[in-house]
């Protein structure tokens, strides 16, 4: 209950600042989540920080939604250590020019979490002071988290599904 | 002139850098990744982290596999405290499914979860006692190690990947012998950790080389989003199990120790203090366990929790259950979830986004070491070499959670 009051706080201040920008809102769960744009994450991302006290970056993913028109979505998880509130927050980007503003400019601690996503999903993150992939080799060629690539190869002859009664 | 900062002239063959390749396969990073250090002298200029030696595609995998077969892979995380991640991934389920645990189950679960809490501060405090010199101390400690494994080896019969519990509890009660085991650790472990400290805490020696290196102010901390020992240790009280309680912590009476510059030997004391805590824990969790009920060790959630194996064979409704789980049938609400617990280093999050497949659509794991770690490079410049060694010690790196 206490917690619902606190989310709708948050989501006035973000309406109001920020207005149609400001779409998608659940609350799976309890954890407050929204969609934004973005050409307007970053200025989110800073407001959270700064006026809201969102002062922790728990995390940056992606999740991949093929056939979309805006088919990758990146995900941030804030937290608000004072008030013991976690936020999340998606940014839907097209697939075919995954670009999206890197959030390093907000919190340092960005730059691996914007690694790994760009590694795994190929996001690029614009002005990111150093993306390169950071699990995989370098010439691996396919950001291998994005749901086209099968997770065996299937060009290989010695894993038949007929020897393990598939 | 200040030997800490050399002036050369142009030419002066000292004047050159060395290039140094530390890791991936070097006795004192205790893993697999590798830094690029540039030194002049043994002083590091600059560094470079390359990571991903062991990378195994575990978030890839996971899209591919039920519930109940990922509970392997979260093992092979932090391997230096398996239960954790087994029942971090457990609790994300549960939490998803809406399943209320019973206290008993609560409970067992904290004081697994608190032994191997303390595995794994024993391999990190011990390895800074090591890679500053002090092996006694390490082989010292590291006996009580094994005697935790035995614990686990009782409760699941695995030592290091341990697969412990299920979704919706334990695969079976803790046997006498297991009480017994954790009996005899409370009351042996104390002394040799007391030991421990004595030979450490005040030794002159060890504060020289830990006091006042890798000093790490609490913005800086914050900023690089640690958690865990390292962050307590610059003196910001966050620690998952109070700020957002799973498993019933919120029962449990202890103290979540900070320390002031967040140097070496701050995280040092915080990991020490965290062992003497849990061990309250533990202590506090089976004196609860007998006012509970005997014999609950699983939720009573049929549909979610795999059957026994005689159950499977002779009943119908068990039979069913059985199949549906192992296929990944079961009837799990569409939605996504994140839930976090507090790791051996700090907090480990699963965000697991479920579209009612037998898989999940996606997981990400949100590995402490991984986020800790890419603050050694930019720390590590300016640092003597053999500080920045012990500052990796002293930051627990696991390359299993590092990598994925």
């Amino acid at each position: 209950m206490e917690e619902t009051t606190l989310n709708n706080n948050i989501l006035a201040k973000l309406s109001d600042k920020f207005g149609e920008k400001v779409t998608g809102v659940s609350e799976p769960y309890g954890l407050l989540t929204f969609a934004t744009t973005k050409d307007v994450i970053i200025n989110v991302l800073s407001f959270l920080k700064n006026d809201l006290s969102f002062n922790f970056l728990t995390d940056i993913t992606a999740v991949h939604y093929p056939g979309k028109d805006h088919g990758i979505a990146v995900v941030y998880h804030l937290h608000n250590m004072v008030e013991k509130v976690r936020i999340r927050i998606k940014v839907f980007i097209s697939e075919q020019n995954p670009t999206i503003p890197t959030a390093t400019t907000v919190w340092k601690g960005a730059n691996w979490m914007e690694r790994e996503t760009y590694d795994l999903f190929g996001v690029k993150f614009e002005g990111h002071p150093d993306l390169r992939r950071i699990l995989n080799m370098d010439d691996l060629g396919v950001h291998p988290m994005l749901k086209q690539y099968p997770l065996e190869d299937p060009n290989r002859v010695d894993k038949k599904d007929e020897f393990f009664g598939r | 002139m200040n030997h800490n900062h050399p002036v050369f002239t142009d030419n002066d063959p000292q004047s050159e850098l060395v290039t140094l390749n530390l890791g991936p396969t070097h006795p004192a990073t205790h893993g697999v990744f590798q830094n690029v250090l540039q030194l002049d002298g043994e002083r590091i200029v600059s560094g470079v982290s390359t990571i991903g030696y062991i990378h195994r595609a575990f978030e890839k995998i996971a899209e591919h596999r039920p519930f109940y077969q990922i509970t392997p892979l979260t093992d092979r995380l932090n391997y230096c405290s398996s239960p954790i991640n087994n029942m971090g991934w457990h609790m994300t389920v549960e939490k998803l499914l809406n399943i209320q645990m019973p206290k008993r189950v609560d409970y067992l679960r904290v004081i697994i979860m608190e032994l191997s809490r303390i595995a794994d501060h024993i391999i990190c405090n011990t390895i800074i006692g090591q890679d500053t010199g002090a092996t006694t101390t390490f082989l010292y400690l590291f006996q009580f190690r094994e005697h935790i494994y035995e614990i686990f080896e009782e409760v699941c019969g695995a030592r290091l990947t341990t697969n412990i519990g299920r979704i919706g509890g334990f695969e079976r009660d803790f046997n006498d012998i297991a009480f017994a085991k954790i009996d005899k650790f409370l009351k042996e472990f104390p002394k040799a950790l007391k030991e421990f400290e004595n030979l450490l805490t005040r030794n002159r020696i060890f504060i020289d080389r830990t006091a006042g290196v890798a000093e790490v102010t609490k913005e800086a901390a914050l900023e690089y989003s640690w958690t865990g020992p390292l962050l307590r240790a610059t003196g910001v009280d966050y620690d998952v199990r109070v700020s957002d309680p799973y498993s019933s912590y919120q029962d449990f009476d202890f103290e979540v120790p900070v320390g002031t510059s967040g140097d070496i030997y701050d995280r040092y004391l915080v990991r020490n203090e965290e062992m003497w805590q849990s061990l309250r824990i533990i202590e506090q969790a089976l004196v609860k366990l007998k006012t509970e009920p005997k014999g609950i060790f699983h939720a009573d959630v049929p549909e979610f929790y795999l059957p026994p194996k005689q159950e499977v064979y002779n009943n119908m409704e068990a039979l069913i259950y059985h199949f549906k789980i192992v296929m990944g049938e079961i009837d799990a609400p569409k939605a996504e979830v994140y839930h976090a617990v507090e790791g051996g280093n700090g907090e480990l999050g699963f965000y697991l986004i479920n579209d009612g497949g037998r898989t999940p659509y996606r997981l990400h794991f949100r590995r402490p070491s991984f986020v800790n770690y890419q603050m050694f490079a930019p720390m590590s410049a300016g640092m003597l070499l053999s500080d920045a060694i012990i500052n990796m010690s002293s930051m627990n790196i696991i390359a299993g959670e590092l990598d994925a």
